[in-house]
């Protein structure tokens, strides 16, 4: 796909082209090629193969809108799910048409190129394209067949799926910018259910790469089979307060919440727990949270963000200190502030903001079996749910449902469901007992780790 | 443009007759244009207008259990050829010879009078905008953030099958929200409020977004004095139209054929049983103009139905698309949903709602002598195999001595469906719907929830306190 690569930079720049005086342009053109195959019962249930391509086209106008008094610039998007050129011209037009309605605002600029070196990442995998249909079909039909023989227990294999993406993004501006990237992902996943009598539980596993050769089955199906396996013969727990020690899949999603906090965007907006507590201690010492976007081992690494600057290794916290938040450039110019390369965007459709890409802690000393075996009376949560409806990255609010095991003398004892835990993120950080040793490259924003965490409420009975 | 203008029939049937040459029993055009265009309002400042447009289609071919898929937003007719070869090559039977395909004559809906979204100046929309950040900031000194929303979208679908299905619709929608943070001496707290409608911009001429900005501010305001949720089980009073997730999630995707044919479900097997107290009449009904989750035909071209789903606690029935209905030998029940073109469809829901009761709502409340009152409900999530679900809050208090009390700070319940249902012991008269976003295995379709105010005997709040 290298001439491909060209193609979509020179699109991104023929529109750039078209700008006109007093007018700034941002365009981001996107193409991409998915093969998604689902098994059941031995057979392919789906097979979805397509390419798609989309166009995102922000306008910034000179600031003489129908307010005299108001000085900055107006911004305007559109974006089409098509690289057609009267569809790219139609989306030029209701940009332009939506910039003369935006209040004017002095710090909506678009990013300019600020010097620092875009750190060139291989994050491609010619596999992707050269694995047979067939043999992509194998995968999955083969990780369905030896999730339901891997154990007597496992009753159903609800979805066993194999997917992988070929995705090139051109960004280009008036200002300057010009970046190209591309990438692959592979992905392969379970959802095991386990039964014995009239008790059923679930359980899923992964695995996730570049592309199908860096992909283990055995690795998906153990990790299904154990967490539904091991779950059989749960119970509701007594509600009361204990140390939780957390799976690594779910200190990802708590990273990716924290992080959605240091978002410098929700922090000059008043949205932020974080606001205002720089420089202070926000978390225990053993606390190091940074994003790496230029680490390749990291799924979310990137080399440039979605404004084209380059991404950069940004620490966060460091033992335990706020020492930043990140920005993408409008929300870094409202801060009195420059841009971390940091901004992150939904595709095509989507406009940037500040985020994280790619979070991980610094590890611990202590692994995953030592963590558990200092703790006398506690809980192991292996998947959390209700995390949208139950965590408030504003007032720090936190109450999610769990599943899992009770720790007892320092290791697993009965598995426990259908209980929630609760505290506030702002009290969580502070009462960190263990950062684990173990590093998990999981997909997503984050990396995850075992993490224990003293006194938290559990309810259950 | 016409109804028609997407695909022409005589492509169509070419097209479906190419997805066929390799073999098959059923192919399917899915055809898309959607348009949306929105705009949000926050920290005082109208940020940026977007539009989007997306046009296209999905082409699946059946042989037996197997699907194959491919979507395309080229719809000439070389484009729709390329993408039913690309779809055929899962049907490796072949042999089957031409199979011509001929198209049935296409029934129209009427809808009624609409505003179309490109019709409204974009000023109204912005005006709309300001009107609800003046009236949530004066609200409350403590009010420090305001971002409000607007929406609309026109999605015009065209599904045309071997079988001879030819079917049209034009959907319009058009949605409001905002949202609040509030600052006190005990940190944050922020309210939400939303309106959303299968409708045009008429919407506003009955629903002052001053009224929806208040809601959303007071909500944020009263947890400012907050105290933490309790922690436990407790018994809980839902405000009628406080979210209706609850049925949602306790039993709405458990009831879902597609995961009931898999066993991934606490009810299947469950029809003619008593699943759920007496007092639970479900419904799941695309038919209700208006409502978020409203439709003329489905996403595989066939009319939504009031599928009564759960009659005075015994369940009657799931929920069907093509696929899973064909593999029982029966129709499907209008629930083929899917997020886009580029998406396979699959069993959802469309408004769901629970049948009002006959007690009064303050009555139940004051024959409650300690619990809690939800107010408005946030999400939820639910795991279809076990059962297990849960749901936050976004408003609650405290119920003591049969009166509301405290407000409460956000938290989640948890409980398991059918236990949970056989919990209900009073449902009011006091009927509401509510919109909502459902997300299934990665694709999003609006949705309705409904319900009237009712007590649940017991369920576990996880609150810190």
């Amino acid at each position: 796909m290298s001439d491909a690569g060209s193609d979509v930079m020179a699109i991104a720049t023929s529109v750039v082209d078209r700008a006109k005086s007093g007018e700034g342009l941002e365009v981001y053109v996107t193409r991409g090629t998915e093969t998604e195959v689902r098994a059941y019962e031995g057979e392919v249930e789906s097979l979805t193969s397509a390419d798609s391509s989309g166009v995102g086209i922000r306008v910034l106008l000179d600031g003489d809108g129908p307010d005299a008094e108001a000085v900055g610039s107006r911004v305007g998007f559109a974006w089409a799910g098509s690289l057609d050129p009267d569809v790219i011209a139609a989306t030029l037009a209701d940009a332009r048409d939506n910039a003369r309605f935006a209040t004017p605002d002095p710090d909506v600029v678009f990013a300019e190129p600020d010097g620092v070196a875009a750190i060139e990442l291989d994050l491609w995998d010619d596999g992707v394209a050269s694995t047979p249909t067939e043999k992509k079909v194998e995968l999955a039909v083969q990780l369905e067949r030896a999730t339901r023989a891997a154990d007597p227990r496992v009753r159903q294999v609800s979805s066993a799926d194999y997917s992988d993406s070929r995705t090139e993004v051109a960004l280009a501006s008036t200002t300057g910018i010009s970046s190209y990237r591309r990438r692959t992902t592979s992905f392969l996943s379970v959802d095991a259910i386990a039964g014995e009598g009239s008790d059923t539980q679930t359980g899923s596993g992964f695995s996730v790469g570049r592309g199908p050769g860096e992909l283990v089955p055995d690795e998906a199906m153990d990790d299904a089979v154990l967490r539904a396996t091991r779950m059989l013969g749960s119970q509701k727990a007594q509600s009361g307060r204990c140390t939780v020690v957390f799976d690594p899949r779910v200190t990802s999603t708590l990273l990716a919440i924290v992080a959605s906090a240091l978002s410098g965007e929700a922090v000059v907006k008043g949205r932020s727990f974080f606001a205002g507590r720089m420089g202070e201690s926000v978390a225990d010492a053993a606390f190091t949270l940074v994003d790496d976007p230029t680490d390749t081992r990291a799924f979310g690494a990137a080399s440039h963000d979605g404004e084209g600057l380059a991404c950069r290794r940004n620490v966060l916290i460091s033992d335990g200190v706020l020492r930043m938040f990140v920005y993408d450039t409008v929300s870094a110019r409202r801060a009195g502030t420059s841009s971390t390369g940091s901004a992150v965007r939904g595709g095509f459709a989507g406009t940037p903001g500040a985020g994280c890409r790619a979070l991980v802690l610094t590890p611990g000393n202590l692994d995953a079996e030592q963590i558990l075996a200092a703790v006398d009376n506690g809980l192991y949560v292996q998947s959390v749910s209700g995390v949208n409806s139950g965590v408030n990255p504003v007032s720090g609010d936190f109450s999610v449902g769990a599943e899992g095991l009770m720790i007892r003398g320092g290791a697993f004892a009965e598995p426990v469901r259908e209980i929630t835990v609760a505290s506030t993120l702002q009290r969580m950080l502070q009462s960190i007992v263990a950062v684990g040793a173990d590093l998990w490259w999981l997909p997503g924003s984050a990396a995850g780790q075992t993490l224990a965490i003293a006194d938290m409420q559990l309810s259950g009975e | 443009m016409t109804d028609t203008a997407l695909i022409e029939p005589d492509v169509l049937e070419r097209v479906l007759s190419t997805a066929l040459q390799a073999g098959g029993d059923m192919a399917e055009v899915f055809a898309e244009d959607a348009v949306t265009s929105g705009a949000v309002l926050d920290d005082r400042r109208i940020e940026e207008l977007s539009s989007g447009r997306s046009r296209g289609a999905g082409i699946r071919v059946v042989e037996g259990e197997t699907t194959g898929f491919a979507h395309t937003a080229d719809l000439s007719e070389s484009g729709l050829l390329a993408a039913a070869r690309v779809a055929a090559a899962v049907a490796r039977e072949g042999g089957h010879g031409t199979r011509t395909v001929a198209l049935d004559q296409l029934a129209g809906h009427d809808r009624g009078e609409r505003t179309l979204p490109g019709d409204v100046d974009k000023t109204r929309k912005l005006e709309l905008l300001t009107r609800a950040d003046d009236a949530a900031r004066a609200a409350g000194d403590s009010i420090t953030q305001v971002q409000v929303g607007i929406g609309d979208s026109r999605r015009r679908v065209l599904i045309a099958n071997s079988d001879g299905l030819f079917a049209t619709d034009d959907q319009i929608r058009n949605r409001f929200s905002v949202q609040c943070v509030a600052n006190g001496d005990t940190g944050m707290q922020t309210g939400y409020e939303s309106l959303a409608r299968t409708e045009g911009f008429e919407i506003f001429e009955r629903q002052a977004v001053e009224d929806l900005a208040h809601a959303a501010a007071t909500r944020a305001l009263v947890k400012l004095s907050a105290r933490p949720a309790p922690s436990g089980e407790v018994p809980i009073v839902l405000a009628g139209g406080s979210g209706g997730i609850l049925f949602h999630e306790a039993c709405g995707h458990g009831l879902e054929a597609d995961h009931v044919v898999k066993d991934a479900s606490v009810y299947r097997g469950q029809v003619g049983e008593l699943v759920a107290s007496p007092l639970v009449t479900l419904v799941d009904d695309g038919t209700v103009l208006g409502e978020w989750g409203n439709f003329a035909v489905d996403d595989e071209g066939n009319p939504p139905g009031r599928n009564v789903l759960i009659e005075n606690g015994i369940l009657t029935d799931y929920m069907w698309d093509w696929l899973r209905a064909r593999k029982e030998g029966r129709k499907s029940s209008g629930n083929g949903r899917r997020q886009s073109y580029q998406h396979l469809p699959m069993v959802r829901m469309t408004n769901t709602f629970l049948l009002a009761g006959n007690e009064d709502a303050d009555e139940i409340i004051a024959q409650t002598p300690t619990g809690v009152y939800v107010k408005k409900l946030g999400g939820g999530q639910v795991n279809t195999a076990t059962g297990d679900f849960v749901f936050g809050t976004t408003e609650a208090y405290l119920i003591e001595n049969g009166r509301i009390t405290e407000p409460l700070r956000d938290a989640n319940l948890i409980g398991n469906g059918p236990e949970v249902l056989r919990r209900i012991d009073a449902v009011a008269t006091d009927f509401d719907m509510t919109p909502g976003t459902c997300g299934k295995d990665g694709q999003s379709v609006p949705v309705g929830c409904g319900q009237a105010t009712l007590r649940i005997t017991g369920i576990t709040l996880g609150g810190t306190s």
